[in-house]
């Protein structure tokens, strides 16, 4: 048994490879479907939108590049459907120069699965250059940093923009990012403005944003694919209840249901790996 | 399955496995997929920077609306570029404290009142608590934080109650960088797993994945 727990501790690394390929492909071919329940700082960003009043405003900043995709795609698109679904109007902008096209893909799928019509439903103001300047720009007069939308039509004509001057107006920021910009927008929009402001970020990152929800500089937090598979899995029970037939790809609960048979697989792996070291070193 | 017709799945399917061959080992295949990602997303950035950041913000308001005031930032930026000539690069250096200057002054108050003031607000333990539970709550993270600044002060040596306490802020440190690793696992695999639901669904055309 000691031998055994040994070889197996000194496995070649590429069979774990294949190991950890075939944990993560299987459950996406035959899903489990694993339920996912809300954990209290997903919970707490899903609640604000839940209860704000139709015709609210909320500002999307998809502050993410395609290397983060995976986890904080999901997490933009559920929630500004969500905000379509409640009559909340999503405001989408970002500060990253790939976030635009991204960003935008999120807006034609809300179009193409509940209706969702430009400038009455939503607004999409695309990328603007220059971090803390554009932040600190929106609470002042949010026309000054965007005067026209992405499509080039004047912020003053979109009717879904009338009313919306600065924070003031916006009910809450939301940043989705793979990075620390989350923690710009607490210091230039919450610090300075009091805006209420939100994260959701890559599970990487998500450690270091824990301060931020107890000190209450954020609202809430989606934390990496759990938290999109949590918010995605809401959004789709919403949907489902008001009888839409037709429902988006749910990328991160299925993903989610990958990651958990892929995490059960690394605790065997760490397990494995532990019992072979002891049983080498009391060998010698 | 209905494999993808769409020619740029299968550009973007076929990289995607040129970058994955790295797992065997450093090759053509790898290093070209490489170096096309930085190419395009440097072309890209370029792009959506003049367009969205350039044109509107310096270029229309001073060369087509004749705005003079443009002038000066126009002036300091065109300094970036006397890094090239070495006689006089020292001007380079005008424009970056200009920069400095502005962004210390903006950040270091919101900075303060956002890292430090709030966080120290926080960790101070506020009588009495609504339930047991937050009580237990914050005095965890009263004793972690106390006992994990402890343990970076090095003007008193480890020894006696004062290592006694840094060995208790080295385990919240441990505790930290645990949760961290596994969030670091969870991404890592969520990256991996986006690429699979690419290939398996977008690419091959296996409905269960997405």
């Amino acid at each position: 048994m000691r031998d055994f727990l040994i070889k197996l501790s000194k496995i070649e690394r590429r069979y774990i490879y294949l190991a950890l390929f075939l944990a993560l492909t299987l459950p996406l071919i035959f899903p489990p479907n694993f339920p996912q329940k809300m954990s209290p700082t997903v919970k707490s960003v899903f609640e604000f939108i839940d209860t704000l009043p139709p015709g609210s405003h909320v500002l999307l900043s998809a502050d993410y590049d395609a290397s983060v995709l995976p986890e904080v795609d999901p997490m933009y698109r559920a929630v500004l459907k969500h905000c379509i679904l409640r009559g909340v109007i999503p405001i989408g902008m970002t500060l990253y120069p790939q976030g635009a096209v991204l960003a935008l893909d999120a807006f034609k799928e809300a179009e193409e699965y509940l209706g969702a019509r430009r400038d009455t439903d939503y607004v999409f103001l695309g990328y603007q250059a220059g971090f803390q300047a554009v932040i600190l720009g929106i609470g002042e007069n949010i026309k000054n940093v965007f005067p026209k939308d992405y499509f080039g039509t004047p912020i003053d004509s979109i009717p879904a923009m009338r009313g919306v001057n600065n924070y003031k107006d916006i009910a809450l920021v939301i940043s989705f990012s793979g990075s620390s910009v989350p923690v710009t927008w607490v210091i230039y929009a919450y610090s300075k403005y009091h805006q209420k402001v939100a994260a959701a970020v890559t599970a990487v990152s998500a450690a270091d944003f824990y301060p931020y929800i107890q000190t209450g500089q954020f609202v809430g937090m989606l934390a990496g694919m759990k938290g999109a598979a949590e918010y995605e899995y809401a959004v789709r029970k919403i949907m489902k209840d008001e009888g839409i037939e037709k429902l988006p790809p749910a990328k991160a609960v299925k993903g989610m249901d990958a990651n958990s048979i892929g995490h059960l697989l690394i605790m065997l792996f760490i397990i494995i790996g532990n019992l072979g070291y002891f049983a080498a070193k009391r060998r010698k | 399955m209905h494999i993808s017709t769409d020619p740029w799945v299968w550009v973007a399917a076929i990289l995607t496995l040129a970058i994955f061959t790295f797992l065997y080992k450093d090759n053509p295949l790898f290093k070209f997929a490489e170096h096309l990602f930085v190419g395009v997303a440097t072309g890209y950035g370029l792009v959506i920077i003049y367009f969205n950041a350039f044109k509107p913000n310096l270029y229309q308001p001073l060369f087509v609306e004749h705005n003079l005031l443009y002038i000066i930032p126009f002036f300091f930026g065109i300094l970036y570029f006397s890094a090239a000539i070495p006689k006089f690069s020292y001007m380079m250096r005008w424009p970056i404290a200009l920069l400095l200057g502005i962004g210390s002054g903006l950040s270091i108050p919101l900075s303060f009142q956002t890292y430090i003031v709030e966080h120290t607000k926080s960790t101070i333990l506020r009588f009495p608590y609504p339930n047991a539970a937050l009580f237990i709550n914050a005095l965890i993270l009263f004793i972690g934080v106390l006992t994990v600044l402890i343990y970076f002060y090095f003007s008193y040596p480890h020894k006696g109650a004062i290592g006694t306490i840094s060995r208790i802020g080295i385990i919240f440190i441990m505790i930290g960088f645990g949760a961290s690793f596994g969030y670091t696992v969870m991404a890592r695999f969520s990256l991996l797993v986006g690429r699979i639901q690419f290939l398996l669904g977008q690419w091959l055309g296996i409905h269960t994945v997405m």
